[in-house]
């Protein structure tokens, strides 16, 4: 196991550095500047200096040379706007985002999963064209009008909910960011675990276990659930990284502070040490995330242990 | 007779309970809101321009000025008394001895002078050195040539002597939180970028990045019985339609209203009565190039802006919910002249202009846009059939605001549309199209014409401010008559300000930038 997690983090690496390179590469080349973004007028001289004291006048090769040894050591670098270590900056957002991201998730995995299931138990049932109609709702429905809709009903008309912001980080702000960030995968848990069920169920050892006399239920239990899990945690796995993009949309919509919205401020006033910082940061939880998915893959099906 | 005496207590008693129903309240919170962005840019106010970071400055900080809503003009805030001498040129400020920062220290001229030198740092590009630039010696400072700023100099703790480098009202150029008076010794450390510490009426408790800043009332504030909140929050809101919900719910105080929202609240019955706009100190319009070969005849310009159809884009597309622009200076300028009419459409007298230049095809040029729903993509596009009327080809080459402020400041365009601020200092306003302007500070348009120039020169020499005004008139009409743009409009500024919220003042700089001290909440608020 050991050397299996090696290996895998050795493989990162180049993706880790690929996305490195092509974002500094990108930023090196948009129009516009940390300086234009702060002031109008700025002296051409003050600019020049300007760039000069950021290192913005040295070749792209030089930057990213000196940027790569600074992350070696665990150095983000420094915002051009706020002067904040940009590890810092990240930090106060890392928390907000993971709670949305996970809430949205677990909300996904229990309704989803088990909405698809079912369905599958009964194909071409009532349940089945019912989850079925909510799973193509949920991947058709775009997450802002989504998200103004419970708004509406949970803050305005019901009065249970606040319709905005952090407050204290608890569960009464977080439901409505999260159920309007999850119902995408759910729709897509229900659909995927209804087809992988749907082919299981029909697959030869089911149907030799079947014959040998086993219980429907431990069938089910046994060789079916166990089966679709893997097909489903590949699901999770990269829908976790989709999350992560998609949340940009609701933490905007709901004032909600995470690293989607700090990424998109730092790419609108060019602080490009912060975008640097925050993609690789949502490049690594994604890569850690499926690493983790697929130790638990060895753990679900002993036969790709160690793959 | 018991009948007129008891009309009369009967009147007594409601004049009582209408004046105490007016007597600010003491207590509650505030919860406004910032619109224009997912964030605060920096809680270092010195460098961001952005309006939506002087929501949270204008309670945290303050500067020697402050802008008067009521009276359309900044007046002294830090300094008590200024003594013009030197010809109009030096100008002698008596400080406040009663301000005192969050951290208990009383403001001295060490304060104002440390400031503006930091302002003046020539390698941060401090968007606040357009202004302390007219300070003698501030530009060497900029430039590395010296240390201090020569122009400024302390007569004694509460006193400050400023040479200016030409005749001007400071008032203009120090009230924006831009110029903001720090601490020296506390704005000189790392940690002040974390937990700011201002002269404002309110100080720092909070900032959740991407969320909110809240601020609680500073009891030390130098205004006897200000501010009447015990506290501020501003709330980051980007989404119009999410801000509409929340205020529906009562969750915040004050919303920003772009045209859509503004056609719903006026036929809203229960919201119409919260609508506060104001004529604010923007001018959108198109830039045209004088160096694209067309652009170069007075008569092409002309033929644009009587080609277009404002009054219909201004209605339909932007829903009433701008003034439409007579000329540069917009109508709460101390200089706008009201007898001045706008171009009209006439796409007849287009076609006519556009022949006698020599363009009876007429031709094809390059428009450069941002996305902006009001002086943006929606606008270029309706504009386009209308020019094609008279011949004339837009090709859009669309861009990111960010980058199309590069653009303007470079003249790498054909044309561009784009809003800048044209007051509240007229003077200022159109010294932008000084042919000594240069194109990066705010002369976009290249615009060199001698005449103006002479007119604008005698304004600034101008003692007599109405002898000032009238010449200011003259250069405006002067700005009517060459067209370097399209005149679009003055944008309208609208706020829904919940029925609570008492004291908002009707700010044409910028509708969401509030004097905070000024606010109150009566009891009806749900955050009393």
């Amino acid at each position: 196991m050991l050397s299996f997690l090696i290996r895998r983090l050795l493989q990162s690496i180049p993706t880790v550095l690929a996305v490195v390179l092509l974002v500094f590469v990108l930023f090196s080349v948009v129009p516009g500047s940390i300086v234009s973004s702060m002031s109008d007028d700025a002296d051409p001289q003050v600019e020049l200096r300007m760039k000069k004291q950021l290192g913005l006048d040295d070749p792209v090769y030089v930057r990213f040379g000196s940027y790569i040894a600074k992350l070696a050591t665990g150095d983000f670098g420094t915002s051009f706007r706020t002067r904040e270590p940009v590890i810092t900056m990240i930090a106060k957002r890392a928390w907000p985002t993971l709670q949305l991201i996970f809430t949205a998730m677990a909300f996904a995995i229990v309704i989803g999963v088990p909405l698809g299931f079912v369905a599958a138990l009964r194909p071409g049932g009532l349940v089945d064209t019912l989850a079925m109609v909510v799973a193509v709702s949920g991947l058709s429905i775009a997450k802002f009008w989504l998200g103004l809709v419970l708004m509406y009903l949970f803050a305005l008309k019901l009065g249970w909910l606040p319709s905005f912001g952090y407050g204290d980080g608890g569960l009464k702000y977080l439901l409505l960011p999260a159920v309007t960030l999850g119902v995408s995968p759910m729709a897509l848990f229900a659909r995927t675990t209804r087809a992988a069920v749907l082919e299981i169920m029909t697959a030869d050892f089911v149907r030799t276990a079947r014959s040998k006399g086993m219980s429907e239920t431990r069938v089910v239990k046994w060789h079916v659930m166990r089966n679709a899990l893997v097909i489903i945690l590949t699901t999770v796995g990269l829908q976790f990284g989709g999350l992560m993009g998609q949340a940009v949309v609701v933490e905007k919509l709901f004032s909600w502070p995470g690293i989607g919205s700090l990424l998109v401020d730092s790419v609108l006033q060019r602080d490009i040490p912060a975008v640097q910082g925050s993609i690789l940061v949502v490049v690594l939880a994604f890569l850690a995330i499926n690493l983790l998915i697929d130790v638990l893959y060895g753990v679900i099906d002993p036969r790709i242990r160690y793959a | 007779m018991l009948r007129k005496i008891a009309i009369v207590a009967g009147l007594g008693l409601a004049l009582a309970a209408s004046a105490e129903a007016q007597t600010p309240r003491k207590g509650g919170t505030i919860r406004m809101t910032a619109p224009y962005g997912s964030s605060f840019t920096s809680l270092d106010i010195h460098t961001t321009q952005r309006a939506q970071d002087e929501i949270y400055a204008k309670a945290l900080h303050r500067s020697l000025y402050i802008w008067n809503s009521a009276e359309g003009r900044p007046v002294l805030e830090l300094a008590k008394e200024d003594v013009v001498s030197g010809g109009g040129l030096v100008h002698t400020f008596k400080l406040r001895d009663d301000a005192y920062f969050h951290n208990g220290r009383k403001m001295t001229a060490d304060d104002v002078i440390w400031s503006f030198t930091r302002i003046m740092d020539g390698t941060k590009a401090f968007p606040g050195a357009r202004f302390v630039r007219v300070i003698e010696g501030a530009a060497a400072v900029e430039k590395g040539q010296a240390k201090e700023i020569s122009g400024l100099k302390k007569i004694d703790d509460f006193t400050v002597e400023m040479k200016l480098t030409e005749k001007v009202d400071p008032g203009f150029y120090f009230f924006t939180a831009l110029t903001s008076i720090y601490p020296a010794d506390e704005g000189a450390k790392e940690s002040f970028i974390q937990k700011p510490i201002g002269l404002g009426p309110f100080k720092f408790v909070e900032h959740v990045p991407g969320s909110r800043i809240v601020l609680e009332r500073w009891d030390r504030f130098y205004k006897p019985g200000k501010p009447y909140a015990d506290k501020v929050v501003v709330s980051i809101m980007a989404e119009a339609a999410a801000r509409d919900v929340a205020f529906r719910n009562k969750e915040i105080d004050t919303s920003v209203l772009g045209p859509a929202q503004y056609v719903a609240y006026q036929s809203d019955a229960n919201l119409k009565g919260t609508i506060v706009e104001v004529a604010e100190v923007f001018t959108r319009y198109m830039g045209m190039n004088p160096s694209f070969k067309p652009f170069t005849d007075k008569r092409v310009r002309q033929a644009i802006n009587y080609a277009i159809d404002t009054d219909l884009i201004i209605n339909k597309l932007v829903k009433g919910k701008a003034y439409r622009a007579t000329s540069w200076l917009p109508l709460t300028s101390p200089a706008y002249d009201k007898a001045m009419k706008p171009y009209p459409f006439d796409p007849a007298k287009a076609k006519q202009l556009l022949t006698e230049a020599g363009y009876p095809n007429g031709f094809e040029f390059e428009w450069t846009t941002s996305q902006n729903e009001s002086w943006g993509l929606p606008i270029v596009s309706a504009v386009i059939p209308m020019l094609d009327k008279v011949g004339i080809k837009a090709k859009v080459k669309q861009v990111e605001t960010a980058v199309l402020a590069e653009v303007v400041r470079s003249g790498d365009y054909q044309a561009f549309i784009y809003s800048q601020q044209s007051g509240p200092d007229p003077q200022a306003a159109l010294k932008c199209f000084h042919s000594a302007t240069p194109q990066s500070a705010c002369n976009y348009m290249n615009f060199k014409n001698a005449e103006f120039d002479k007119i604008v020169d005698a304004a600034g020499q101008a003692d007599a401010p109405e002898q000032r005004v009238a010449l200011l008139q003259k250069a405006n009409a002067l700005l009517y008559e060459e067209a370097p743009v399209w005149f679009f409009n003055y944008n309208k500024a609208v706020m829904a300000v919940q029925p609570w919220l008492k004291g908002v003042q009707q700010n044409a700089t910028e509708l969401t930038h509030q004097n905070v001290e000024d606010l109150w909440v009566d009891e009806t608020s749900p955050a009393k």
